[in-house]
Parts: structure tokens; C-alpha cells; sequence
């Protein structure tokens, strides 16, 4: 019943930008056609989604499809997790599209942009059910392909082109390895139905073949740090709301694949668990570094993601160490910080997005050193966009600080209990206090550079405050990111339920959050932060409204005409730490020498490039490029060379055939 | 039966050499289209007995190979207004001598291949090799997009011939999907055609060279 309106929920997503194709051009009424249907489909979803997390009947769905012995889909507790952040983003993007994306302004690529998105939705909420390794991969290229057309849809600009190379590239090198995954388990199981393999079933060699390909494969989808050289240029260049579903969603996908195959491998040493905390640990540290270095906003945004995933990914190792080491409490914690920080990053990252892209909307520039003041001039997006920072910097009392807590309760616990686990938290405890502190720093800098002082540019001082349709989907992920992290109870028996679904077939008993962490105390501990908050608010204006301020430019430095080119700028705020980190960011710096004494006007610029993709990939392929120079010599480009070659091949390969040792012994007989 | 077929494919294997040997594009489009017409009578001689499949093909061939495909290459050549290949990798006399040594390495080497009883006796397989060298050789030597197109009339045209033997292995529904792509193939080359000669003002591939990366 429940899975009956999942699968509604996705056919109507993908049909939703049909009729902008059949309507006239001119037709602006296809817009809302299309966001009203992604919003029915995401109110069917969601229905859907929480139907399957209250396990009100379990679904199941087999079907004959010859082609590829039988497909089959499902809605448990795990799948319908994963599905509240796929059709709540969903359901909200296009209605942010209708303001940020209007159809008058991009008559050209609005239409595509509608029908791709119902398509990269339809694909995430179908892999997500998917039951057969075959329809998961067919989800999985229908979100990979859709997400490709979304990501250049502004494919006159070469920046947006190039990224969607580069990230086409990426998720086809992610399905080549998806590809050997199934193949070997297909292989091993004899089927391709994706059900858990029995205890001791599949030997250690097989189990760390698959644990290791799903890693890689799943792992460039999430965005893991070496592998996530194609989020950067993806996120920034696509336009805002893409970006916040690229961010908030597809890459979530991939920790998805990873959390439902490492269930299917029940058997999982334990130093797989050591490995994904030490890669998370990796990717969380030197993502929001590199986010430090950055001058536009969307990339730092997406190197937050890295970051991000790092988090998730630290949980699920901690899950994996406490599976395979028999410890349900290290399970409840980590898997809990695991899914929870899934679905906490799925609305403070599209929030953060959607802010930024009102932001490039109205300032029409993503570099922060030319933004600046818009607090005053768009106050709301400012408000929304504090609640987004405040939720990804993990600061009480909002959502990310949650997600954190119960990851640094999962690792403190196995500090505890076992010396291996003191090892990990000797490890994970000081970094992820690291990154907390790093990317609050980051956000320190964002918001003081876009939404504090005074504007840089004039573009930024004529901004004006973005549409209604723009600023509701902000206000609901707003209200999500305090509601949750306010009141966790709610989110608990969902964690709960997909904890058990996760640890059915290993023999583990899941454990029941609230027996492991006092969720009941965060309200408490929120409102108490709220109040000293308030008190101090209180007391400050008491005190300031006794001496009258005198108004004057943020940051005047006390020179007696203040410019607002004297304010710091995003990159003079980070340069401390940039230099601090210099050794993995390797910033280029550009500064003019000053010699004479009435210098004329002159540039400073710094520049931190990509880490994987700037100075390992581009380089290799270069070298490559050169050893090959020499081909260059057969490939002309001429047709007449290219069917000589043909001819050449037909030839060689009919020379086999020729009976030339028969002709010669008859002629030797003669 | 044949005697009758055997003269048929001798046909076939001239119009090869007139074709490589001339250098009016309407002429070789000609040559073209009474091949291909003499290979649509191919199904019907080739098996004696006159079935309904053989005849669909044989006509559809025949409609297909001799009227409307040379139509629409005509048209063509009338709209880009060209009536030579002025300078073909190799000259005319070689290409017809190439053809010529192609059709004798032909023979040689089906008289060696393990065939069936049925078919040693014709010349059936021969004749198909030569076509398709002779429609590589026009591939591979002609620089001007239409004849391009006929050197792949002609390779296919081998092919066809080759697909006479397996006329009865083969589903119907084969022949005619192998057709309808001949057709959408010469069908999509005669509009290119059109707009190569006005993006770069000549029918040269070569000039297609400067679109490589």
C-alpha cells in the first residue's frame, strides 16, 4: 500500500516537466504545472516514506521482467528513511525554481531544467526501493544522466560545461565500479536480488572484494575526499536549487548504496569499520579546510559536503566496528549520528544553497570579496542563511548539534569499553572537535563578508530581497533544522526502526536510542540556551542604551573617511588559517611590491586550487596526452583513413583464414 | 538457373569496375542504382521458387536500391551543383586496375573457402567480397561527400549479397529493418550534404577534418 505511493510519487515526478514540453514555448503556465506536480509527488512520497518507517506493513513488490531474471522492489525502514530528504528537496526546489529559475527569464533551459529534475528525483526514489541489482542501477543512471543535464544546464557558459564533463566522467567511473560489484555478487550469491548473505556465506576474500568496490563506487557518488574531485565545479556551476539537491540528496544516495551493501555483507572484519572512520575523519578535516580557502560562495558550500559526508561517514564506521565487534550500544550510536547527520545535512545544505542563490540572484556575483552588507537589504535570506550556519557549524540548539553529539557519544563509548575503540576515539573525538571549530570559523567568515559591513560592489549595494516562493521553502527547511534539533525525540523511533533494518541478518539485536542517550534533556538544554541568550541580549542593550552609539561604517578601523574597500575581505579573515594549513591548501598567492611613494593602483589575488582534480588528474592526464602524441599521426580526422584502417583489419583477419601452409605444400609437392 | 545467375553477378562485377572507373558523379550514381536494381532480382533467381518473403524483398530492393535512393542522391547533386570527382586519392585507370586485381584476389580466395555444396558451384561469394573491396576502394580513394556516400552504397551492396545466401536462415523482419537503415542512413548523408556544402562551400570531407578536437 505504502510502496503503491511511492511508486505513484515517483511516476508523477517523472512526468511532472512533460507538459512544458507539449505546451507553447511562451507558456509560463507549465512552471507551476510542473512544481505542483513534484509537489503532489512529494506529498505522496513523503506519506509513503512514513508509512514505511512506522513499518506499517512491510511492502514488497516482485515483478517479471525476463530481461534480467525478475526485478523486484521494497519499502523497508532504511529505504523509507532515505526517501523523506529525496522528495522533501524534491518538493521544494521547484517550488524555489519558480522564483530563482522563472520561466520568462530562461525561456531556453527552464523546460529542461523541470523535466530533468522530476527525472533525477523519479531515479534517486527508485534506486532507494530497489530490491534487484538491476533496477538499482537503473535508478542509479537515471539520477546520474538527469544530474549531468541539470549540472550544465547553463551550457553556454564554458565553466558549467566543463564541470558537467567532469562530473559525467566521475559518475560513469562510479558505475564501471557499481558494474564489477554486481557482478561479482551476482558471481558469488548467483542472483541478483539484493538480500542480506547468510553469516560465514561468502568468505573473507569475496566480502572485502565487495566491501571494497562498493566503497569506491559508492564513494565518488558521496564525495568521499579523494574522490570528490567533480563536486566543486558541479556544485558551484549549477544553478542554486540543483545545487541544493546535488548536495542535500545525490550525494546521499551514495551513502545509501554504501549503508544498504555493507548490510548485504554481514560478515565485515572490523577493519573496515577503522577504515571509513579514518576516511571520514580524512574527508570531514580536509574538506572544510579547503572550504576555508575559498572566495566563492558555492564552492566553499560544496567543500562543506565534503566535509559533511566526512561526519556521516565517521558514523558508519563506528557502526561497522561496533557490527563486527559485537557491541549493539557503538551500532545504536554511530548508525544513529550516521542517518540522523544524513537527514540534518539534507536540510541545512539545501537552505544554505537556496540562501546563496538568492544571494547570487540579487547581488549577481558568487564572490564574497564583492558582497557584503546584505543583511540590511535582504533580511530574511540573512535570517535563514544564520540558521543554516549555525545548524552545519553543530551548534546548539539546532540539528547539526545533535548528529555530532551522538557520533561523540558513540565515540566516547567505545573509549570505554575497548582499547581498540580508544583508538578510534583517540582519533575521531579530537577531529571532529576540528572540524566543528574549523567550520565555524568558515561561517564566521561567510557571514561576515556577505551579510555583515558594508557592500563592496554596487551590484551588492542595489540588492533587494528575493520572491515569496523563494523564501518559503527557506522558512520550511528553517523550521526543520529548529524543530529537530530542538525536539530529536521525534527522529528517534525512525532512527530506530532503521537501525534494525540495518542489522537484520548479522544476529545483532539493534538497541533502542533513547535506552542509549538521554534525548529528553536536549529541549531542556535548548530552551535554557535560549534564555541565556536572551538574558545576555537583554543586558547588552540595557547597558548600550545608556551611552547613545554613535552609527558608523562595520570595521572603520578609525580613519576619518571609512571606505567600504577598507573593510577585511573574506580571503584577509581566512588568511591565518590558509597559512596555517598551507602545507595540504598550497595557496598561490599573487601581492603587488609597493616601491615608490605614490603608488599607482595595483591587484592582490589568491587562489587555492582543487587537490585532487588540479594537481593529480589534470597533471596525469597531460602526461598520458603527451605519450600519446605520437597517434596523433593516424588520427587525421579524415573518413577515407579511418575505412583504410577497417580495410587494413578485414584484411589481416581474412588473411587467417587463407589456407597459405596448404597452398604452399601442394606447390611444394607440384 | 545458374547459368542466369551467374550472369547476373558477372553484370554485377562490371558495374563495380564502372563504377571505379568513372569520374561523373551522376554516372556513378546511375551504375549504382542498375546494381542495385539487378541484386532486387537476386532473391528471386537465387532460389528458384518465388516466396512471399523473397518477392517483398526483391521488390522493396529493387524500389528501394533502383528508383528511390538514386532519386534523392540526383536531387542532391542538382542542389550542390557539382558534376565531377576532380581529384581522387588515385587516379581513374588505377582505381579500375585495383578493382580489377580485388575481383581476381576475390576468386582466388572463394575458391579456397569451405562452402557449401550448394553455393561452390556460383559465383555468389566471390562477387561479394569484390563489391565490398570495390566500395572500400571508392570509400577510401573519393574525397567528395556524395561519392563517399556511393562507395557505401556499393559496400553494402556486398553485403547484401552475402546476406543471399542466409535469405532462408534469416527472419524477414532482418532484410527489411537492414533496408530501412540503408534508406534513414542515405536518407540523413543527402540533407548533411546540403549543409556541408553551405558551411564550408565545397563538398570536401577533408575540410570535415577541421572539426576534430
Amino acid at each position: 500500500m505504502f510502496l503503491f505511493l511511492i511508486l505513484l510519487a515517483i511516476a508523477m515526478a517523472a512526468v511532472s516537466g512533460l507538459p512544458g514540453f507539449v505546451l507553447r514555448r511562451s507558456a509560463g503556465g507549465c512552471e507551476r504545472l510542473a512544481a505542483a506536480g513534484m509537489v503532489g509527488a512529494a506529498c505522496a512520497g513523503l506519506a509513503g516514506a512514513a508509512g514505511g518507517m512506522l513499518g506499517l506493513g512491510r511492502d514488497a513488490l516482485a515483478f517479471r521482467w525476463p530481461a534480467i531474471g525478475g526485478g523486484s522492489v521494497g519499502l523497508d525502514a532504511l529505504s523509507a528513511f532515505f526517501l523523506v530528504p529525496i522528495f522533501l528537496i524534491g518538493g521544494l526546489g521547484p517550488i524555489y525554481g519558480l522564483g530563482y529559475w522563472p520561466h520568462r527569464r530562461h525561456p531556453a533551459n527552464g523546460r529542461r531544467l523541470r523535466f530533468f529534475w522530476g527525472m533525477l528525483v523519479a531515479g534517486m526514489a527508485l534506486l532507494v526501493i530497489a530490491r534487484h541489482a538491476m533496477i538499482f542501477l537503473l535508478g542509479w543512471e537515471l539520477m546520474a544522466l538527469s544530474a549531468f543535464f541539470l549540472v550544465s544546464t547553463e551550457d553556454h557558459h564554458p565553466a558549467s560545461r566543463q564541470a558537467g564533463w567532469i562530473y559525467l566522467i566521475a559518475t560513469h567511473v562510479s558505475t564501471l565500479v557499481l558494474f564489477a560489484l554486481f557482478a561479482v555478487w551476482r558471481h558469488v550469491t548467483g542472483t541478483f536480488a539484493m538480500e542480506p548473505a547468510a553469516p560465514q556465506a561468502l568468505g573473507q576474500g569475496v566480502t572485502n572484494l565487495c566491501m571494497g568496490l562498493a566503497w569506491v563506487g559508492f564513494g565518488v557518488k558521496a564525495g568521499v575526499m579523494p574522490l570528490h574531485f567533480w563536486l566543486p565545479g558541479a556544485h558551484a556551476n549549477a544553478p542554486s536549487h540543483v545545487s541544493a539537491i546535488m548536495s542535500g540528496v545525490v550525494i546521499k544516495t551514495g551513502i545509501y548504496g554504501m549503508v544498504r551493501w555493507f548490510a548485504l555483507l554481514p560478515d565485515a572484519a572490523p577493519a573496515w569499520g577503522a577504515l571509513v572512520l579514518l576516511l571520514g575523519v580524512l574527508s570531514g578535516v580536509l574538506g572544510v579546510v579547503f572550504a576555508i580557502g575559498q572566495h566563492d560562495l558555492k564552492r566553499l558550500l560544496a567543500y562543506h559536503s565534503v566535509e559533511n559526508i566526512g561526519i556521516i561517514l565517521m558514523g558508519l564506521g563506528v557502526a561497522l566496528l561496533g557490527r563486527a565487534m559485537q557491541r549493539p550500544e557503538w551500532v545504536t550510536l554511530g548508525f544513529g549520528a550516521c542517518l540522523f547527520h544524513v537527514w540534518n545535512h539534507s536540510m541545512f545544505k539545501p537552505l544554505l544553497f537556496f540562501c546563496a542563490g538568492a544571494v547570487t540572484q540579487a547581488a549577481r556575483t558568487r564572490q564574497m570579496d564583492r558582497l557584503g552588507g546584505l543583511a540590511t537589504r535582504m533580511p530574511w535570506t540573512a535570517v535563514f542563511f544564520l540558521v543554516g550556519a549555525v545548524a552545519i557549524c553543530g551548534l546548539p540548539p539546532l540539528n547539526g548539534f545533535v548528529s555530532e553529539w551522538l557520533l561523540y557519544l558513540g565515540l566516547l563509548k567505545g573509549a570505554t569499553d575497548t582499547a581498540g575503540g580508544a583508538f578510534a576515539a583517540l582519533i575521531g573525538v579530537p577531529a571532529l572537535a576540528m572540524i566543528g571549530a574549523l567550520a565555524l570559523a568558515c561561517f564566521v567568515k561567510v557571514a561576515g563578508a556577505v551579510f555583515l559591513g558594508a557592500p563592496r560592489t554596487r551590484s551588492a549595494g542595489t540588492a533587494r530581497e528575493v520572491a515569496l516562493c523563494e523564501r518559503v521553502p527557506m522558512a520550511v527547511l528553517a523550521v526543520g533544522c529548529v524543530g529537530v534539533g530542538v525536539w530529536p525525540s521525534v527522529v528517534a523511533p525512525a532512527l530506530d526502526a532503521a537501525t534494525g533494518c540495518w542489522l537484520q541478518g548479522t544476529g545483532l539485536d539493534a538497541m533502542p536510542l533513547a535506552r542509549a542517550v538521554p534525548l529528553g534533556v536536549i529541549p531542556l538544554l535548548a530552551l535554557m540556551l535560549v534564555a541565556c541568550v536572551a538574558l545576555i541580549v537583554w543586558r547588552l542593550r540595557c547597558r548600550t542604551a545608556v551611552a547613545a552609539p554613535r552609527r558608523s561604517l562595520t570595521w572603520d578601523c578609525g580613519y576619518a573617511r571609512p571606505d567600504a574597500r577598507m573593510q577585511y575581505t573574506a580571503g584577509s579573515f581566512a588568511r591565518t588559517l590558509v597559512l596555517l594549513f598551507r602545507g595540504v591548501l598550497r595557496p598561490a598567492e599573487h601581492r603587488p611590491q609597493v616601491e615608490t611613494l605614490f603608488p599607482g593602483p595595483t591587484h592582490a589575488h589568491s587562489h587555492v586550487d582543487e587537490a585532487v582534480l588540479d594537481r593529480v588528474l589534470v597533471p596525469a592526464g597531460r602526461k598520458i596526452e603527451g605519450a600519446f602524441a605520437w597517434f596523433h599521426r593516424f588520427h587525421r580526422g579524415l573518413t577515407q583513413h579511418y575505412v583504410l584502417y577497417v580495410l587494413a583489419v578485414l584484411l589481416v583477419f581474412l588473411c587467417t583464414l587463407f589456407p597459405f601452409r596448404h597452398m604452399v605444400s601442394v606447390w611444394l609437392k607440384q | 538457373m545458374s547459368n542466369l545467375l551467374n550472369s547476373l553477378l558477372v553484370m554485377v562485377l562490371m558495374l563495380n569496375l564502372f563504377a571505379l572507373g568513372t569520374s561523373r558523379i551522376a554516372s556513378v550514381i546511375r551504375t549504382v542504382a542498375m546494381q542495385g536494381a539487378l541484386l532486387g532480382t537476386l532473391p528471386l533467381v537465387l532460389h528458384g521458387h518465388l516466396s512471399g518473403g523473397a518477392l517483398l524483398i526483391a521488390a522493396l530492393t529493387i524500389t528501394l536500391k533502383g528508383v528511390v535512393i538514386p532519386g534523392m542522391m540526383n536531387r542532391a547533386l542538382r542542389d550542390v551543383k557539382i558534376k565531377r570527382e576532380v581529384e581522387p586519392l588515385i587516379g581513374f585507370q588505377a582505381s579500375v586496375i585495383l578493382g580489377a586485381l580485388a575481383t581476381v584476389c576475390a576468386l582466388l580466395f572463394a575458391g579456397r573457402l569451405p562452402l557449401a555444396a550448394a553455393h561452390a558451384g556460383t559465383l555468389v561469394v566471390p562477387t561479394a567480397i569484390a563489391t565490398v573491396l570495390t566500395g572500400f576502394i571508392l570509400l577510401i580513394t573519393r574525397f567528395k561527400a556524395l561519392t563517399q556516400v556511393m562507395g557505401y552504397l556499393v559496400l553494402e551492396n556486398g553485403i547484401f549479397i552475402f546476406g543471399m545466401l542466409l535469405v532462408q536462415a534469416m527472419p524477414l523482419v532482418v532484410e527489411l529493418g537492414v533496408l530501412l537503415d540503408l534508406f534513414v542512413a542515405i536518407f540523413v548523408t543527402c540533407i548533411i550534404v546540403n549543409h556541408i556544402n553551405q558551411a564550408f562551400s565545397s563538398l570536401d570531407t577533408r575540410r570535415l577534418a577541421s572539426l576534430k578536437e
